[in-house]
């Protein structure tokens, strides 16, 4: 379960927003809507611990009975999708989604487990491609498996939908919701877009 | 988590590090200039502060126009450079876009990007030399002029080589510095996404030239205006070009300097320093100058911006041709001569090729080349090495504190490029002696890290800064330590500026003269202090062996540091 | 310990005095041996010198003279066991600052310059301010060698007494160089010049003042324009005096000037470039201090086949060049045993060659043995070297204050 108790964000003592308080179940989704620029991508960073220091912040992160807060990043275990697939450009597709497996999965269980998430995502036999060569549909799939496995415990959306066109737009947004519920995994999206919120289905919350 | 929490808060460590090697020997350099400026130096005699120094200096005749020779050629070098710079990577972001694959002109642009950005490794010494024969009255270009149409028994009386406005030492500049401009721009345009602001640009009807200067320019400059002022400020204080190429009667500022230094009656010194810290104020004013100017423009600029006017620019893409052909073919005629020289026994005017040829030059020196090579060589590695740790130490420190490396700590580092050398040196050497440090080795990598790492961060701090912080978080967030985001995100997506920064410090560790013989104690011999001594004997054959070999390391530095990235990413697009 | 004899100038009570040193110093020697730092018998020189490694900062602007200085190092490893660096300079004023740093921040031993090549200014400067150990000129054996009748220089070095803190290297000559396939007539005075050059404008110049062939051109004009030449050998006395005795140089300049190469606007920035703008046929007349440098650079091709050198009828300026040892020095004796083996007959003769520099020598030949008073008459003198009876008279180098001064104001005249 992800909870937010009273999270503030401040920029140079201009207030975003304040006292945001939330909680999402496991396989749940809920989304927090609004305008661009009101702190939604701010909000998420701000989760994830990469906010810059321009922003002031109070209140409390919670992750299955964890306070987050004082955690660095890499050890809050907070699965994030970008409007951008953000992809290494240095690596290779495979390459990609093993960074993002821990390390104490050994040799061949890292190559089988890469194999079976490439299949997975429609991708098999695509180990050594260049992500720059993959279509927007294909990269948005690589990213999300990615974050996957990484194993988090929860997952934050950041708009990632809004770049792909209409119909790869309804299938890569099945296919998220459908692995955070696979996963159990606490979701929070954020966005500006009306369809995304009612086709996440979970609560709206306005910022 | 104990561990990562130690690597991240081991990191104030590195600017700390890097101040205290600065703050040390600039602080020594500096007082070892305005002491003695304001009249104080007890070895000489001066136990007491004032200001008659500086009124000597007021009234020495040269001085006048001295600084005014030193602040044009210094300005208009900066600005020619500039502009050609800037011209020249718009048209070649022309030609690399597809579609003009084919055209003519555009592999002639590749060409001038191919052969222009090693010329960054040639030494400034070895450049003016080998100009100072190609356009002398009895230089190469007017040998075979002579031979081809004129027949003129003895060299026509034209003043070329130290023309007395200094536009010969414009040109040596020039020939320089607009490699090292241009190689700064297009390090710095994938950040900005150039290509794709050109594209829009050019959807909406501007043509290629203009679409770069209304919209990639603005983005761009910033990114290289510190660059832009260590060329001025180097431009200001540079001793070696001006003597070959400035005018004598009087000379710039600088080489006026160092002739108070060279002369036998110490007591000059003082004249010496005072003359250092006006130099020094001078390189300051020319910045606040240049910064002042670039905010005027831009008033200007903004009307223009959005004035809405269209246009193809030919006019601009034939100059840059031109231009670029020009310059390159200058500099490449200078290095050529040098090496005919190298290999020649006697070549006297008018002939167009030596009259003898040897290998006697190389076969003299080949024993002291083989010494020389291998320490320059271990003296630029490891000042090299050193120098990178420090500056991705410090860039890192302020990515994960969030803190940026402050203004005045960033000053500090650029302060061994805006004081002349030959006075700050003294300082530098008298701290030495009393650590009891003169003459080893560590002291002498010291003194090149003082030049190294200002340009090593000049280089490396934009690209670093400006890689997509996104990569880093996303890094974070699928786990990764910030140790790990380190080397395997961050430094392979800047393997190329990494390399290109490795490269340029490596070139300016070589070029090292005075550094190399104050704090070496003249124990330590390189292939520059080897050429610059050679250089007093004025004898183009010995020159033309060590200035060719003074190019051809930082040249090979150069061209491994842009293939090995081509090769490593040679199946990344979006990394070529 | 302090050098306490007095240097000798005189060269027939010289080998008294040296028994007589010898015999105090043998006493004192045994007195103070227990606290002795400095050693002056030669034997002990000799015994502290093995093994010592000897940093030579000398100009390294010259091949030959580079290749000289390190055949000098193989002998001295061969003999001594001193091995020798040759720190090339570009200027001999970097290693005078390196000297004054390390006196400045109070480095008074294991300096970093063990052995310097020098004359008139720097000499007076180092000397002055204390940067120079000695005097120990006298415990060399081939000091005693030293023609210094016949070259007084050796003793006076720009008229001021050397004492013993410089070693004499080799004898300098002012000498005009000139292309005998352009110039047919070559003039014997310096009136001579101007009417030379009126007739051939643009076709000769001199170095920068900052050089010392430069300024050694204007003292040369002075010397033989002004009606008293003999005050040049002591300092200047007074403004008045100066403008007095130059007044008749600069009227000779101001003729000058326009004829010469780019009207005198601009000038080579030292006697090296000056000599390339010959051998580039830039210029007819280039100006020399080493009457055999000429034959020497026509051996190695830096100068064409038909140069040639001549010099003026009332003769020119001559001074000698030394080997001085820095008072930090922490290889002093092992400098002394390369001051030393440079006035060797062998090594003098080597460097008098001019195929290897043709630099002439410091020693009276008369003191030489037979067989080597032979060897040096063997010696070619170079296709364009004058014969010494043909080389006109010495004049004395002008007191460096003399130097300082023409040097100002030949700057504030013409150097803006
Ligand atoms: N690094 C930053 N420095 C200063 N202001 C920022 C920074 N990042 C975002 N902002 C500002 O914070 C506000 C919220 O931005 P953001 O969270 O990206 O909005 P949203 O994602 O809702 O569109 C905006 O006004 C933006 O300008
Ligand atoms: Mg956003």
């Amino acid at each position: 379960m992800l909870k937010l108790e009273n999270i503030s964000l401040k920029i140079d003592g201009n207030p975003l927003f304040s006292k945001l308080n939330l909680e999402v179940n496991a396989g749940q989704v809920k989304t927090v809507m609004g305008p661009s620029g009101c702190g939604k991508s701010s909000l998420l960073a701000h989760l994830c611990g990469t906010l810059p220091s321009v922003f002031q912040t109070s209140g409390k992160i919670i992750l299955h009975d964890k306070t987050l807060d004082d955690l660095p990043p890499h050890e809050r275990k907070l699965g994030i999708l970008f409007q951008d697939d953000l992809l290494f450009p240095h690596l290779s597709v495979g390459e990609n989604l093993a960074f993002a497996l821990p390390a104490k999965i050994r040799r061949h269980e890292r190559h089988d487990k890469i194999e079976q998430a490439l299949e997975e995502i429609e991708l098999s036999g695509m180990h050594e491609r260049d992500p720059a060569s993959l279509s927007g549909g294909q990269r948005a799939r690589v990213a999300l498996m990615r974050t996957l496995l990484a194993q988090p415990e929860a997952l934050l959306l950041d708009e990632p939908f809004s770049k792909l066109d209409q119909e790869l737009r309804g299938r890569f947004r099945k296919l998220v919701f459908a692995h955070a519920v696979k996963n159990s995994l606490p979701t929070l999206l954020v966005t500006h877009d009306h369809a995304d919120a009612q086709a996440a289905g979970g609560d709206i919350i306005a910022l | 988590m104990a561990t990562t929490i130690r690597t991240v808060s081991l990191l104030p460590a590195f600017p700390f590090l890097t101040q205290l090697l600065f703050l040390l020997p600039i602080a020594a350099g500096l007082f070892g200039v305005l002491l003695p400026a304001l009249g104080y130096l007890p070895d000489l005699g001066g136990d007491q502060f004032h200001f008659e120094v500086f009124r000597q200096l007021l009234e020495h005749p040269a001085l006048l126009h001295a600084v005014w020779l030193t602040l044009f050629s210094g300005i208009a070098a900066t600005f020619i450079s500039l502009s050609l710079a800037i011209l020249l990577a718009a048209m070649l972001s022309r030609a690399s876009l597809s579609g003009n694959k084919n055209n003519k002109m555009a592999s002639l642009f590749v060409i001038v990007r191919r052969g222009l950005i090693p010329l960054i490794a040639v030494p400034h010494a070895a450049m003016a030399l080998g100009l100072a024969f190609l356009v002398a009255p009895s230089g190469w270009i007017v040998r075979w002029f002579s031979f081809l149409l004129m027949g003129w028994e003895t060299p026509p009386e034209w003043v070329t080589v130290q023309d007395p406005f200094g536009l010969s030492l414009i040109l040596g500049l020039v020939l320089k510095e607009t490699p090292y401009l241009l190689l700064m721009i297009l390090a710095a345009l994938p950040q900005i996404r150039a290509q794709e602001y050109i594209r829009i640009g050019q959807s909406l009807g501007y043509g290629n030239l203009r679409s770069w200067l209304k919209l990639v320019l603005p983005q761009v400059y910033p990114l290289i205006r510190l660059p832009v002022f260590a060329v001025l400020a180097f431009s200001l204080s540079v001793v070696d070009v001006a003597l070959i190429l400035g005018p004598s009667t009087p000379p710039t500022l600088s080489v006026l300097i160092l002739r108070w230094i060279d002369n036998p009656d110490l007591s000059f010194r003082f004249l010496a320093s005072a003359g250092a810290v006006l130099l020094l104020l001078l390189t300051l004013g020319a910045l606040l100058f240049w910064r002042v100017s670039e905010w005027l423009l831009l008033q200007k600029w903004r009307n223009w911006l959005s004035n809405g006017k269209r246009g193809n620019g030919n006019e601009a893409h034939k100059l840059a041709a031109l231009s670029g052909l020009l310059l390159l073919g200058t500099a490449f005629l200078s290095v050529l001569g040098l090496a005919f020289w190298s290999l020649s026994l006697r070549w006297p005017y008018p002939h167009v090729l030596p009259q003898r040829w040897t290998s006697r030059n190389w076969e003299r020196h080949w024993s002291s080349i083989q010494e020389t090579s291998f320490t320059t060589l271990e003296l630029g590695v490891i000042a090299v090495v050193i120098a990178l740790i420090l500056v991705v130490g410090c860039l890192e420190n302020e990515q994960w504190r969030r803190v940026s490396f402050s203004f005045r700590s960033q000053w500090l580092l650029y302060l061994p490029l805006l004081i002349p050398q030959a006075t700050f040196l003294l300082g530098i050497q008298i701290l030495a002696v009393r650590l009891e440090m003169d003459g080893t080795f560590l002291l002498l990598v010291w003194s090149h890290l003082l030049f190294v790492l200002p340009y090593v961060f000049l280089t490396l701090a934009d690209p670093w800064r400006n890689l997509d912080t996104r990569f880093p978080q996303i890094g974070q967030c699928l786990g990764a330590s910030p140790l790990r985001v380190l080397f395997r995100i961050k430094l392979p997506l800047l393997l190329k500026p990494l390399l290109v920064a490795a490269a340029v410090g490596f070139a300016v560790s070589v070029s090292q003269y005075l550094p190399t013989l104050f704090a070496g104690g003249g124990r330590f011999a390189t292939l520059t202090t080897e050429a610059v001594s050679y250089a007093a004997g004025a004898d183009r054959r010995v020159i033309g062996v060590y200035g060719f070999l003074q190019a051809l390391f930082p040249w090979i530095a150069l061209l491994l540091a842009l293939a090995i990235p081509r090769w490593r990413f040679r199946n990344r697009a979006s990394l070529l | 310990m302090k050098n306490i004899f007095n240097y000798n100038h005189g060269t027939e009570s010289g080998t008294v005095s040296k028994t007589l040193n010898f015999i105090i110093f043998t006493t004192l020697f045994l007195l103070l041996s227990s606290f002795s730092v400095s050693a002056n018998s030669w034997e002990d020189i000799r015994k502290k010198a093995k093994g010592q490694t000897v940093y030579w900062n000398a100009w390294g602007g010259s091949e030959e003279i580079n290749a000289y200085i390190s055949w000098v190092g193989s002998r001295v490893k061969e003999d001594y066991g001193v091995t020798l660096k040759h720190v090339k300079l570009a200027s001999t004023a970097d290693a005078v600052s390196r000297v004054l740093a390390e006196k400045a921040a109070g480095r008074t031993t294991n300096g970093s310059v063990d052995l310097i090549w020098i004359n008139g200014e720097n000499f007076a400067k180092m000397k002055e301010n204390g940067l120079l150990f000695g005097p120990f000129t006298d415990n060399l054996p081939n000091f005693k060698l030293v023609d210094f009748n016949g070259k007084p220089t050796t003793l006076l070095d720009f008229n001021l007494p050397v004492e013993g803190y410089e070693a004499p290297w080799g004898m300098a000559k002012f000498n005009f160089v000139f292309d005998s396939a352009r110039v047919s007539e070559t003039p014997k005075s310096i009136p001579e010049l101007l009417q030379w050059s009126q007739r051939h404008p643009g076709r000769f110049t001199y170095p920068h003042v900052t050089d010392f062939l430069g300024s050694t051109f204007i003292m040369q004009a002075l010397i033989e324009l002004t009606a008293n030449p003999e005050v040049l050998n002591r300092y200047v006395k007074s403004k008045v005096e100066f403008s007095k005795v130059t007044a008749p140089l600069w009227s000779y300049l101001n003729q000058l000037h326009p004829l010469l190469w780019r009207s005198g606007n601009s000038f080579p920035s030292s006697s090296s470039v000056q000599q390339q703008m010959l051998n580039d046929s830039e210029l007819d007349i280039a100006l020399s201090f080493n009457p055999s440098s000429t034959s020497a650079a026509i051996a190695n091709g830096s100068l064409p086949e038909s140069a040639r050198t001549f010099v003026l009828k009332k003769g020119t300026i001559g001074n000698t060049h030394f080997v001085g040892i820095p008072f930090n020095s922490g290889s002093s004796e092992g400098a002394m045993i390369v001051a030393n083996f440079l006035m060797s007959p062998e090594a003098q003769m080597q460097k008098q060659n001019p195929d290897i520099w043709g630099d002439s020598t410091v020693l009276s030949i008369t003191k030489l043995s037979e067989q080597h008073q032979q060897k040096f008459k063997a010696l070619p003198l170079g296709v364009a070297t004058l014969p010494p009876e043909k080389l006109g008279p010495t004049q004395p180098n002008p007191h460096p204050d003399w130097k300082n001064q023409l040097g100002a104001e030949w700057q504030r005249r013409y150097g803006q």
